[in-house]
């Protein structure tokens, strides 16, 4: 077992390297020695090393040098630096800087071969853990999305089969369900991965500005058009195009997209000359396409343009399975973030997320672990660290409809936040286009707040 | 030892300690420059040398060893130094310093015929570090360190000496 381990001893002394080398031979190590911090950085390709012994002191690269540049390829090397004489303060910045340990020369046998065996033993299950963990979540992961949602499962295995071809995607699904995580995804597993992803909120802007966002104008197109500017259809060129919110766009505007479609060109804003694309169509949106074409608010033509291959996504509260997956992952994810060691959720703490509808999907709950991972004062989330916005005060149940509670709702909490709408929509566990779509619908203004000038 | 190697077992004339091997920072040798000088010394029909010294050996890495041989090569090394009481403040123990020579000598004897230390406790090639690791592993090769030993000496010391 033991004699499968790598070890490269980098000393600049031939003595050094020589004696060290034979000693951790007879100990069945493999060991490999070189003299500069060049040679180990050469030579680090070239086998799976398990440990690196390095000397404090050479001429060029340093021990600490060649241990930063060692990790920003393999970040995960155990290191050990090797010093003639120990100072404090080179032991706590080697330390610092993620060596493993530190060793004065010359060592006490005993000290150097139990270390070496603890903290290869140690390696060897990290390694063997994080192997194990992920080949576990494979079958549930898509790029950033994960589920062990049968639906889901299809998706992902869809998506992979259609990353390969270049046909138009219409991804449907509620708000925060992972429409863009989806494309996104779709994008990295296809031949274009290392081309642009270019994304476009349909919704948030207005006709004109939306317009030249797509595709670009030429210089003096337009008042305020003074330089030339190249749109996000020429962008995306040999990438993906993701149109988010696609059912919110003006009838003139799915004219233009639907030539763009047919003919696979386009002109500037202002512009003569034809442009090519090669790029990928993948639209979203979260509206029911199909009623808005009875009501004929979207063109047919345009729809079945898109709707070349369908995926709807589904509301996480119809695939509940997901929930305790989803909060892990969430969790390590801030954890991470937010440099915490959040272990994990209570029972009931689980139980009352589970319970919930989300509204918001993925990203409401999303909202709700980040809020948690922050407030948490133990490493266990529990049920008092759970804030959800459904269950929050400030709705009025004398009022019928749910239309006028999600109207003052909104209200209030776009005035808590000062209007500031990024908050506003993390705190409704929406997103930002969709908070501007309700702000529009229901004629919200920033009333009874000074204003700030 | 030779019952557990399979050997013919000679003893040579003392040789002197090279004077170069003499570290006086640290008053200790170092094991590896006589390891040289012995290889220079090996008789034409011996298939190892095991040299024997009373002073406190060292390697440039190491505070201290109780040996040193050459991996799969031919000549090997122990001091007597840390092998007695007398180190340790404790009253001179004469049977008990042979039985650690003769362990550290099969061990060191053993890397020349390529053994690397060995997992079992049982085992002469068990790492040892300190003397008290020297008393409690055991006295002669495991199983298989043992065979390794053996198809290297069987048909070349001993039954070519007529024993």
């Amino acid at each position: 077992m033991e004699n499968k381990v790598n070890i490269m001893v980098v000393d600049d002394e031939e003595i050094v390297r020589e004696s060290l080398t034979s000693w951790l031979e007879e100990d069945g190590y493999h060991v490999e020695a070189v003299e500069s911090g060049k040679k180990a950085l050469e030579r680090l390709p070239a086998k799976n090393w398990d440990l690196m012994l390095v000397d404090l002191k050479m001429p060029g690269m340093d021990g600490i040098q060649l241990m930063d540049e060692v990790h920003k390829t393999a970040p995960d090397m155990l290191v050990i630096i090797m010093t003639a004489y120990a100072t404090v303060d080179t032991a706590v910045k080697a330390m610092k800087k993620g060596a493993y340990d530190y060793f004065v020369k010359p060592f006490n046998p005993d000290d150097i071969s139990l270390t070496i065996r603890k903290i290869v033993d140690h390696h060897k299950l990290v390694q063997e853990n994080l192997f194990l963990r992920k080949e576990l979540k494979k079958q549930y992961k898509l790029r950033d999305m994960i589920s062990k949602n049968e639906k889901m499962l299809e998706i992902f295995d869809l998506a992979r089969t259609v990353a390969k071809s270049s046909s138009t995607v219409l991804i449907q699904g509620e708000s925060g369900t992972g429409k863009e995580l989806l494309a996104r995804a779709i994008h990295d597993e296809s031949p274009r991965m290392d081309a642009p992803f270019i994304s476009v909120s349909c919704a948030s802007l207005r006709e004109r500005l939306l317009e030249s966002e797509l595709f670009g104008h030429e210089k003096g197109a337009f008042t305020g058009a003074v330089v030339l500017k190249r749109g996000k259809l020429e962008l995306a060129q040999d990438g993906t195009l993701f149109l988010d919110e696609i059912g919110d766009i003006s009838m003139k505007l799915q004219m233009d997209l639907l030539r763009v479609l047919e003919q696979r060109e386009f002109r500037r804003v202002g512009g003569s000359d034809l442009i090519a694309i090669n790029s990928r169509i993948i639209a979203a949106t979260n509206r029911n396409l199909s009623a808005a074409i009875e009501e004929e608010r979207f063109r047919a033509d345009l729809y079945y343009r898109l709707n070349v291959i369908s995926i709807h996504i589904p509301p996480l509260r119809e695939r509940r399975e997901d929930i305790p997956l989803l909060v892990d992952h969430f969790i390590e994810k801030f954890n991470i973030e937010m440099g915490k060691q959040i272990r994990g959720v209570s029972e009931e703490a689980m139980r009352i997320l589970v319970d919930n509808d989300w509204p918001g999907n993925a990203r409401e709950l999303r909202n709700v672990i980040e809020r948690s991972v922050v407030v948490a004062k133990g490493n266990i989330v529990t049920e008092s660290d759970i804030s959800l916005p459904s269950a929050g005060p400030g709705a009025d149940h004398r009022m019928k409809s749910l239309e006028e509670i999600e109207k003052a709702h909104i209200r209030v909490v776009l005035n808590e936040n000062q209007w500031n709408i990024v908050r506003s929509a993390q705190a409704l566990g929406i997103d930002r286009v969709t908070l501007y779509n309700k702000i529009k619908k229901f004629a919200l203004k920033k009333e009874g707040i000074a204003p700030k000038e | 030892m030779g019952d557990c190697l399979q050997a013919t077992v000679r003893t040579m004339p003392s040789l002197a300690v090279p004077p170069e091997s003499f570290e006086a920072r640290r008053n200790q040798y170092y094991s590896t420059r006589i390891l040289k000088e012995m290889l220079g010394e090996v008789p034409w029909d011996a298939l190892k040398l095991l040299g024997v010294t009373d002073r406190d050996l060292c390697i440039p890495i190491l505070t201290y060893v109780f040996g040193e041989a050459q991996l799969g090569g031919t000549a090997a090394l122990v001091s007597l130094a840390r092998l007695r009481q007398e180190h340790y403040g404790l009253e001179p123990d004469r049977p008990l310093l042979l039985e650690r020579l003769r362990r550290e000598s099969l061990h060191e004897l053993g890397h020349t015929f390529g053994l690397i230390h060995c997992p079992s406790r049982d085992c002469v090639m068990y790492l040892s570090n300190t003397v008290v690791d020297v008393d409690t592993r055991g006295r002669d090769f495991c199983r298989h360190c043992q065979t390794v030993v053996t198809s290297k000496t069987v048909g070349r010391g001993r039954d070519d000496d007529g024993e």
